[in-house]
Order: C-alpha cells, then structure tokens, then sequence
C-alpha cells in the first residue's frame, strides 16, 4: 500500500519537471561535431580528394558494406575510382574513421538517411566527398609520406633530407 | 638429433639446423628479415635476435643471432630475455627510421613483412628527431614498380637476383645509410625471374608493376589453387581475382616443382584473362564474315541441328585440360580425333613420351634437379622453355661449392661463407645447343652445333659412355665429368622440334645407367598439357595435317582451345576452311582459328575453370576456378558435355559433373587410374565445410554489388570443387592441393608459408600435391633410327626455332606486359653471318622459305651453328617458317620502319592511363 502511494507521489512529482521531449523535426536536438552519422569523404586543405584508396576502411568495417577501388592518378598518386558505402547495412560505428590514415572518411552529425527505396541508401563517392576539410583542417598525407607527387619531389616531404645521390664518393 | 632448451622448453631439432629454423619449426615467432629458406642466412639484418647461455649456471647470457648460430646438443636459449626482446625491438626501430610512411599507398600495405615483423617486436613510437634519407626511384621495365624509400637494406634483392637467379644488373650501390638497391642506370630488368623480387622484398621497394595499376589488397583477392598454363614444368601458382577481375599471381609453394619461385611468364603472363579480346558470348559466323552473338541455348540450338546425324571430328589441345581433351576424344571417337600437335612436334613428344615410359633413369622433380652434380643439356635453351628448371640449374652448379662447404664443417644455410669459400667453382655443366643459351655463363662448357650433329654428339657420347673410343677431347671431358658424377642429369626436350636429340639424349642417360642408377633424364614439354594430351592419344587418332586431309568427309568439326594456325601452315589452314565443314571453335579468346570458325562457344579460362594437366615430368596437377565464368562463358567440359548430349552420345549423357568426367577419364586407361587422387573431390569437407577462396578479412561484401541492386545477391555455389566462393571455413590443414592463400595470424605476408610447411623449407603439412601418372618401365630405351635432316646447302640457310620466354607461348604473349617484353619478330644470327651478308642488329632480313618470304629483324647473338639461323619462335610474323626448313635471307632494302602512330607524349600520357607512372 505503501509502495504504491509513494508511486503515485512520484509520477506526480515529474508533472512539474522540464520535459526533455523536442518537437522533431521542427525542433533540431544538438549533435556534437563528433557525433556518428552519415559518413563523407573530404578534401585536403589543397582541395583535393584526401583518399588514397588504402583500403582500411573496408578491412575494417564489421558489416563489410564498404567497397572500393584503388586508381593512380599521373603523379602516382592514389585515389579511389570508385568508392560505394551501402547505407543501408552501415551501423554508423565509426571504425572506418579511426582506421583511416589520412583523415579522409570522417562521420558527421547528419542521422537523417530515411528513403522509401533502399537502392538510394547506397552511395557513390559523388555523393560521399564533400568540399571541405571536415575535422581535420590542416592535414595533407601527400606532405608527410615519402612518395613523390605533382606538388613535391623526393626529399620535399615532411622531415626529409635531398634524395642521395648514390655516386658520391664522400665518405 | 640434438635437444635445446629454448626458454625452459625442451625441443628436438634438426642437426644442424640453425635456431632461427629451429625456432620456427617448433612454431615459435621469432622476427627475421634477410633470412630466406630458399637462400639461406647471412646475418645482415640483425632482427632474429635471441639471447644464449654458455651453461647451467650463466643467468646473463649473450645475444647471438638466430639465423647465424647452429643448434647444438643442450644449447640453452630465450626469446624472452628481456635484452633480447629490447634489442629486437631496437633493430626493427633503427631500420624504420628512413620508412617514408606511405603504407597506404604501397602495394605490399597488408602483406608486408616489416609490418609483420613490426607488430611482432611491439615497436610504434618513433623516437628519432632526425631527417628521413631519400632516394630517387628507377624505371625497372613494365613488371616492377621500384621505390626505394622503402628499403630496409636486407640485401634479400640482390641476393635472390644475383646469387639465386643469375643476373647482373641489379645490386646495391653506395655505402653506409645511403645504401641503394637498383641497376647501374633505367632500364628492363634482364632476369627472366625479375618478378620473383616483388615476393622476395620485405617491404615495398619492388611491387608488382601490372597488380599496381589494378590494385587490390592480398585480404581482398579470392584466390584458388592453380597451375601455371606458361610451360610444361606446371608450377603452382596462386591466382587473385576481384571484380571480376584475374589481379595478380602468386606463387604457389610445392616442395618438388617450383618451392618459392616462379618465372616472369608464369607471373605476368596471365592478364589475357581480362582481355577486351576474351571471347564472352557464342558467336554464329554470318555469310559476310561477321559473328552474330548469341545466347548459350541459341547456340546449342543451332549446334545440335548442325550435329544431328552429322559425321563429326575433333581437334584436341596440349593447353587444354585432360578432361576436356578426354571429352572431346570419347565424343567424336578415337579415329576422327586430332591431339592437335602439328606432325613435326608431334614426332617429337611421342617419342618423349616412349622413353620416359622405358627409360631406366630417374625423370626427375625440379627438386631432384637440384640435387644433380653435373649436368649435360642438349638443344635447350632452357631458360626460355622451361625457366623454372633452368633456375634449378643454377642451384645444381653449386653442388660442388657445398661439397666443398660439408668438407670444411660448414653448414650450407652459411649462405656467404659457403661462396666465399667456393669462389667461381661450380659443379660441371655442359651445354650443347644451336645457339646461345642463358645458361652460358655458368657452363663448363658449350658447344655450338647444328641440331643434326647435336644428335650425332650425343650418340658419340653415349658410345664413349659405353666403352667406346671418344671421338674427340670435348667427348672425352664430357664423358668423364658425367661419368665420376654421382647424380649426373642429362636435360633435353622438344624445343628444336627433332626427335634425333632427344634420342641421343636418352642414349646418353641410359649408358649411365649402367653403372649409376641415380642417373636422372629429363625432358621438356612444350605446352602446359602435352604430356597429358600425348599421353591420352589413342593410336587411331589422326595427326592435325591428317584432320585437315579428312575435314571434306566431315559435316562438323570441333576444335578445343587450339589455334591451329600457329601448327598449321596457310595452305593447310586454307584447305581446312575450304573443305566446307562447319567448325565449332570453343576458345578462350580470339584467335585466327576463331575467326575462321562457324560458331564460336565461350570457353571459361584457366582462372574460371577447372581441369587436370600433365606437367614434363609426368605429373597430374588439378587447377581450380578462381572465380565463376563470366557472362556466357563456361568450361570446355560443360560445353562439350552438353555438345555431346545434343548428339546423343550415350558414353557421355550419363555424365554430369566433373568428378565423374575425372573418372570416366582415369577408367579410360591404366595410366590414369589414379587420376581421382590428384585432387580431393567436391565433396570433401574441412570439419564440415568447403575451403574458403576469400580471406577472413574479405571487404564490401554487403557493397560490392549494391551498386546494381542493394538487395544482396546469394554467393555463388561451387557445385563441382570443394573449394567455396565466400570466406566461411578454414583455411589450415587441408591437403596441399587445397591452399588458395597462406596466411596465419601475425603473419600476413607470404612467410606465413612456414606454418603450412611441415618443417622449413620441407614439404607442406597437407601432403604431397599431384600424382605421378607417368611412371617408367625401366626397360631401357629401345633405340629409334631417326633420318637426319641434313645441314642446309652452302648458298642456304638451316632454320632453327629459338624460343623465347616473353613472346613465344600463345596466351601470355596476350598479356600487355608480355607482349611489351617479346618486341618484334627477329631473325637470329651469328656476328659472323651477319658479317657475311652485310647486315647488322636491327636490319631487315627477308627470309625466303617454302615460296613465302617474311622480312625481319636482325638480332645478333653470341652463338649460332654455323650453316643455321634462328626465327623467332611463337610468334605471329614467323608463323610460316618451319623449323629445319632450309631458307634463303636476303638484305631487305626496301623496309622502312612503320610510321609511330602515336607521338611520344601521347605514349608516356597513356602508359599514365594504364596506371604505371614510373615516380
């Protein structure tokens, strides 16, 4: 009798706490910048596409629902010819993002991925790369790794010496 | 056999083992680099480091190197040390300090050693604040992306290119931290083996050039077992597919045949998989000449009205399966079936296959090969037509620094030791030929004669052999080099398409044999299968010029996987097409033959079917599908089941999967009875399921066709193997046959190879692979009386065909690589002729043979018999030209060098198109 008296008194009580219901949609809930939507592909601080086509991602993805093909570029340099994540089967778990070296996959804020047909779940790097820098403003792999690209010759990237010439005599 | 105690752990090991392989053969993980089973230790990476105990009491210990340090009785060690795991961990810091971190974009990312060897030591923080070393990469030719960044200094490159294979013009430079791997300036890698350096490398300074341009990771290949179509050694390889896509080849470890490496041909000479020119549809041939394409059921349709009541034959092929040929055979009949080898080679294999089935030598495995202390080979270049063994040879001719080593107490792994004590000093080998041969330069002796007196050379040597006065010195030091040998090996084969060779070749090894049972003889096959299609004729069969004599009497004739035009000449060829009988070509890919067929059907290639082949040696291999035929294409043995069916064979209506065609096969003659032990069948289970093709890492799965429909397909269903197309089930312990890929946790690269083998560098846990199917009488050779052809009249020439790796086989010349590689049709001269006709190295020559004329170029070589010329073997603009054909050459005056089509940017902008910038 007891326990249910003290029920009723604390029901009661929450009639006069703040509600924490929003009017989605037409109330928009916060999402930290690093919270775990929809996924995008970014660009470097040149503007170009940061994938290299590693393929991590796709090693690492629990639900395998991302595929890809590495392509070179004239420099040599990589990128993806294509690059499909299946939204429908992503679980938004944001280990792409940690196994990418080179900041490009990155997840955002957006959740709202509802379609009537499940066919447009299914993204092509066209809808997946966006103009911008995402989290990372500043990093660009081609400046760091050691690989000779349009921008940079041997020796020019981050923390490197001239190459060698290897017909030196100089002890 | 001594016992060591390795932290408290009591092991029996192999005398005279070093630690390291001890370590590896209890399944312990101890990091290396510059170690290699296959080339030994030399102590120079410093990583497999452990610490030993001079005895009971020592708590100290030192560090000693495992690679370096043989097992002695009650020899106490630890991997555990505290300063041994520190110090490994401080090599592989030191080593990476020049890394360039680009993982991402290097091909070897995922099956990189380094990266196993770094996860293995624990080492992730970079501590140096100093500058990372650089260099400037070369342009190594169209098979291998160079970037030299990467190197960790193993030496493992130049090592394997120079010591294992023989070349010359790759090898470290420079000194100290500025240490470079790489040739003397741009250019094609020589070595017929240059491919082997991209498995070789721990790292990624050497990837391959041709799966860079069309990557995918090792984790994301399914791959199957298979054997390589190039030659007749049949070594295993590995093939990887995704997309749809045949992306790389592997090699495929077997103990006897190939062990860790393969040639360039087998490597690079497979991408005719993926060929725009693959045939993908059933054609019919219209009145004008063009193919209609059609749907499988219209062409049976159209196929079955043709056959009905009709009078049909067949042509067979030494690059089709067993199956298929044994097929095609039992369908139309042994008297309206070809093999599908030209009269002239066909002389020649037949009488192969009579003395391997008599002789009382050893037929040897590649493995046996290299345990021969001298060697005599006749009329091969073998480099060029069965590498594999040639590399063998190259291992044999050391037999005698490692005598020297045993005698000094030293165990052979000492790799620098063991040349450093035999210098120059190799065991004999003799090399007679028509021309120069890549195996010169670590010959005895060669000998340069015409095929003929090659012929007549060997009879004398087997005469003197046999107690018979030697004709002359060279006789003599041959003979008695072969006969103090302990296990002489006499190599000859087809090549020279003159059976007389062979014979003296046979009658060389069985004069050994007399006084030496361990007398090995062995003899090359010109196509992947033409041990097994020789061995499957029935003495009904017609020969191929005999089928083109008969085609009048036919209605329709049905031709596997042959392009007949490369065996028979155009006269041949027209009669064939003019004899007005309806040809069924199922081919692979377009050819001549195709062209001039009626109805093409769409045969699945070696990647997308399975079948047995017969290699050299006699030995029955099954390949398995890499991935499901694509678009309308199915195996030969479906189309000719269902071709057989539509003509109501009832032999072969009972028949419907391929196991039971295996053993329709193996019941059709003693030889192959046990033909269904080459391969489990498809109802073997590894704990209850089928061997996966795909990695347990295999990715976008749920992606890769979503791009057509999001509603994910059903994997394709492997009736007919036990392997599967997913990446469910295990893939350790089956039988040897069944390894599409190694990998073992921790061990992504392919040394993950030791945790298949049963010991290192021994054969694998799963067993022996393939089964001997030719096995000698050992009734000795009856001899065979052979009319010589006869050297050419003085005004004329003698033809002799000279092979090539790149350019003369059919398929892998296909292959863009290869075909980069093979160039122009070339005529072969000594400088002497040349000299004589006035001509030098990239003149044109016309070469006036049996009324037709063909202008080539003019290579020079080192060697050629006098009287005789070599063509070009194989290849297209030569096809006309017969081998011991008598040619006049003349200086072609009027050739001009065709016009570029393309301008040199346009060149350079398109090779960037195929993605294979050289940076």
């Amino acid at each position: 009798m007891l326990s249910q008296l003290r029920t009723l008194w604390e029901i009661f009580k929450h009639s006069f706490s703040k509600s924490e219901t929003v009017q989605y949609p037409e109330q928009m809930p916060y999402l930290a910048p690093r919270y775990r939507g929809r996924i995008v592909l970014t660009r470097d601080p040149d503007g170009e596409e940061r994938c290299v086509a590693c393929n991590l991602c796709a090693a690492v993805c629990p639900v395998d629902c991302i595929a890809l093909q590495k392509d070179t570029r004239d420099d040599g340099t990589w990128y993806p010819e294509f690059f499909r994540i299946n939204f429908s089967r992503c679980i938004m778990c944001g280990m792409c993002e940690e196994a990418c070296p080179t900041y490009a996959i990155q997840l955002t804020p957006d959740f709202e991925m509802c379609e009537y047909d499940r066919q447009n779940m299914v993204y092509e790097k066209e809808h997946l790369l966006i103009n911008g820098v995402g989290k990372y403003p500043d990093y660009n792999f081609y400046r760091v790794s050691g690989l000779k690209t349009a921008s940079k010759d041997k020796g020019e990237a981050h923390n490197e010496t001239p190459p060698i010439d290897t017909k030196s005599l100089l002890p | 056999m001594p016992t060591i105690t390795i932290d408290g752990q009591t092991l029996e090991v192999k005398e005279g083992d070093n630690i390291l392989q001890a370590c590896l053969n209890a399944g312990l993980d101890l990091p290396y680099f510059c170690w290699h089973p296959a080339m030994g230790s030399i102590g120079s990476c410093r990583q497999c480091a452990l610490v030993q105990y001079q005895n009971p009491s020592d708590e100290r210990g030192r560090i000693v190197m495992g690679c370096m340090t043989q097992v002695t009785d009650g020899a106490r060690f630890s991997l555990d040390a505290n300063n041994a795991v520190e110090f490994r961990e401080a090599v592989v810091e030191s080593l990476m300090l020049n890394h360039p971190h680009d993982c991402p974009v290097c091909a070897e990312g995922g099956e990189c050693h380094l990266q196993d060897m770094t996860v293995m030591v624990g080492h992730r923080d970079r501590r140096y604040r100093g500058k990372k070393n650089t260099h400037r990469n070369q342009y190594l030719g169209p098979l291998i992306h160079h970037e030299m960044n990467r190197c960790i200094t193993c030496y493992r490159c130049e090592r394997f290119y120079r010591d294992y294979a023989g070349g010359t013009d790759l090898g470290a430079q420079a000194s100290r931290d500025r240490l470079y791997f790489g040739r003397q300036q741009d250019g094609v890698l020589e070595s017929e083996f240059s491919g082997n350096l991209v498995e070789v490398c721990p790292t990624g300074v050497f990837t391959d050039k041709p799966f860079l341009a069309d990557f995918s990771r090792k984790w994301d290949l399914q791959s199957a077992p298979s054997i390589c179509g190039g030659c007749g050694v049949g070594c295993n390889i590995a093939p990887g597919e995704r997309y749809g896509r045949l992306k790389r080849v592997h090699n495929r470890y077997h103990d006897d045949i190939n062990g860790y490496f393969i040639c360039d041909r087998g490597r690079f000479g497979n991408s005719y998989v993926n060929a725009d020119q693959r045939i993908d549809y059933a054609g019919i041939q219209d009145a004008d000449g063009r193919f209609t394409a059609v749907d499988q059921a219209s062409a049976l349709d159209t196929a079955g009205a043709w056959l009905k009541n009709a009078k049909i034959g067949g042509i067979g092929s030494p690059r089709a399966s067993l199956e298929a040929n044994f097929l095609l055979q039992t369908w139309v009949g042994a008297d309206q079936f070809s093999s599908g080898i030209a009269d002239i080679e066909r002389a020649t294999v037949d009488r192969q296959l009579q003395i391997l089935q008599s002789t009382r030598a050893i037929n040897p495995s590649i493995k046996q090969m290299e345990s021969a202390d001298a060697v005599l080979i006749l009329g091969e270049d073998l480099t060029h037509t069965a590498a594999r063994v040639a590399l063998a040879l190259r291992q044999a001719v050391r037999n005698k620094s490692l005598a020297m080593a045993t005698q000094m107490g030293l165990p052979s792994w000492q790799d620098a030791a063991v040349r450093n004590l035999a210098q120059d000093a190799l065991s004999p080998l003799f090399v007679v030929t028509s021309y120069a041969s890549r195996l010169d330069d670590i010959a005895q002796r060669t000998v340069t004669l015409a095929p003929d007196d090659i012929a007549e050379f060997g009879r004398h040597l087997a005469a003197r052999l046999q107690g018979e006065p030697a004709q002359s010195p060279l006789i003599e030091e041959f003979a008695s080099s072969l006969a103090a040998a302990e296990r002489p090996l006499i190599i000859s084969g087809s090549s020279m398409l003159q059976s007389n060779i062979i014979d003296a070749g046979a009658a060389i090894a069985e004069a050994l044999c007399l006084d030496n049972p361990q007398t090995m003889l062995s003899l090359t096959a010109p196509e992947s299968n033409t041990v097994g299609a020789t061995m499957l004729a029935h003495p009904n069969n017609l020969s191929l010029e005999g089928m083109v004599e008969r085609a009048v009497e036919l209605d329709v004739l049905v031709i596997l996987e042959n392009d007949v035009t490369r065996r028979l000449d155009a006269a041949s060829m027209q009669k064939l097409v003019a004899s007005g009988t309806k040809i069924i070509a199922l081919d692979v890919i377009e050819n001549a033959t195709v062209e001039r067929a009626s109805m093409v059907l769409p045969a699945a290639s070696f990647a997308e079917s399975q079948g047995t082949l017969i290699n050299h040696e006699g030995r029955a291999q099954r390949f398995f599908p890499v991935f499901p035929p694509a678009e309308q294409r199915l195996p030969s043995w479906q189309w000719l089941l269902q071709l057989a069916a539509l003509n109501g064979n009832s032999q072969l209506t009972a028949l419907t999967q391929f196991d039971q065609v295996v053993d329709a096969c193996a019941a059709s003659q003693p030889a192959f009875a046990h033909l269904n032990e080459v391969a489990p069948d498809r109802s073997f289970r590894d704990r209850g399921q089928k061997i996966p093709r795909q990695t347990h890492r295999y990715s976008g799965r749920t992606a890769i066709n979503a791009g057509v429909s999001v509603h994910e397909p059903q994997q394709p269903v492997d009736h007919e193997t036990p392997l599967a197309f997913s990446m469910e089930g295990l893939n350790r312990d089956q039988p040897s046959t069944l390894i599409p890929y190694v990998w073992s946790p921790g061990w992504n690269s392919n040394h993950a190879l030791q945790k298949f083998q049963a010991e290192v560098d021994g054969p694998l846990k799963g067993g022996q692979s393939g089964v001997r199917v030719l096995i000698s009488s050992a009734d000795g050779v009856a001899p065979q009386t052979t009319t010589p052809i006869g050297a050419a009249p003085n005004d004329r020439w003698q033809l002799v065909p000279v092979h090539r790796l790149h350019g003369s086989e059919e398929l892998s010349a296909r292959s863009d690589e290869i075909a980069e590689l093979a160039g122009d049709a070339f005529i072969a001269l000594s400088a002497e002729t040349a000299g004589q006709l006035e001509v030098a190295e990239g003149d044109r020559l016309k070469v006036i043979a049996n009324g037709d004329s063909i202008s080539l170029a003019v290579k020079i070589v080192d060697r050629m018999a006098a009287g005789c010329v070599g063509y070009s073997y194989g290849y297209a603009a030569t096809r006309g030209l017969i081998a011991g054909a008598h040619a006049d050459l003349q200086r072609d005056t009027d050739w001009r060098p065709p016009q570029p089509s393309l301008i040199a940017t346009d060149r350079q902008s398109m090779a960037v198109d195929r993605g294979n910038p050289h940076v």
